[in-house]
């Protein structure tokens, strides 16, 4: 079965980013597809390649990026949010003319239109978040 | 069409699993999660309401029971503890899964 994966909520925040990590990590361990996770709202937060938890805690950005890894997953943040609140890749850095970037190589910034392909193409969307 | 209903606030929290309730039709499930777990145990101001859901078969996430501390025993009546892996198989057997975030 096809599953879309939709995170509203930042990391370290409450629970729902480690929910839809654990949910896309049994999906996937159960031969399921995910065909993309889309981070919307704080979710955004979740693909700073800068967090430094400690080192007895998870780390919730690298633990996406090496799912992302094993399963050639389709990580992709939301741009009107990302722009919002700060996160950067090169094409935005370049476009806005800011000084640094922030997002993690395993994922990418695209719009809300591949939130609505992935809740087409998915028999299921889940939804994670406040 | 079935629907798998999931709530992961605390009812003392938000209103969110009265209004999943107030929806949910016979046939369907809930699935408990994250603080929403706290709705599943006897003894509270929501219990008779949870107890008293007509036909939705009702769920608990069993990681998240036991991140907070709380023993399968105070249950109520009728709740199934599932994992993670549980979570996907209903998900998968249901037609449609609404999140009441």
């Amino acid at each position: 079965m096809k599953f879309a994966i939709q995170i509203n909520e930042g990391p370290y925040q409450h629970q729902a980013a480690d929910s839809a990590y654990l949910f896309t990590k049994a999906a996937l361990e159960k031969g399921h597809e995910i065909f993309r996770v889309f981070f919307y709202h704080d979710g955004v937060g979740n693909s700073t390649r800068l967090t430094t938890p400690p080192q007895d805690d998870r780390h919730i950005v690298n633990r996406w990026a090496a799912l992302a890894e094993q399963y050639n997953l389709d990580l992709v943040v939301c741009v009107a949010a990302a722009q919002r609140r700060g996160m950067v890749d090169d094409g935005e850095a370049e476009r806005n003319r800011k000084d640094a970037t922030n997002i993690h190589p395993k994922f990418r910034i695209s719009g809300l239109g591949q939130l609505i392909e992935a809740a087409v193409q998915s028999d299921r969307l889940m939804v994670f978040g406040d | 069409m079935s629907i798998l209903h999931t709530v992961n606030k605390s009812p003392f929290e938000k209103s969110s699993l009265q209004s999943c309730i107030a929806h949910a039709s016979e046939g369907s499930a809930l699935l408990l999660y994250e603080d929403g777990v706290y709705a599943a145990t006897k003894g509270t101001s929501v219990s008779d309401l949870v107890a008293g859901v007509a036909g939705v078969k009702l769920y608990v996430l069993g990681p998240d029971l036991k991140a907070r501390g709380m023993q399968e025993e105070r249950l109520i009546d009728g709740v199934t503890v599932v994992d993670y892996t549980g979570f996907v198989d209903l998900a998968a057997e249901y037609d449609k899964v609404v999140a009441w975030v």
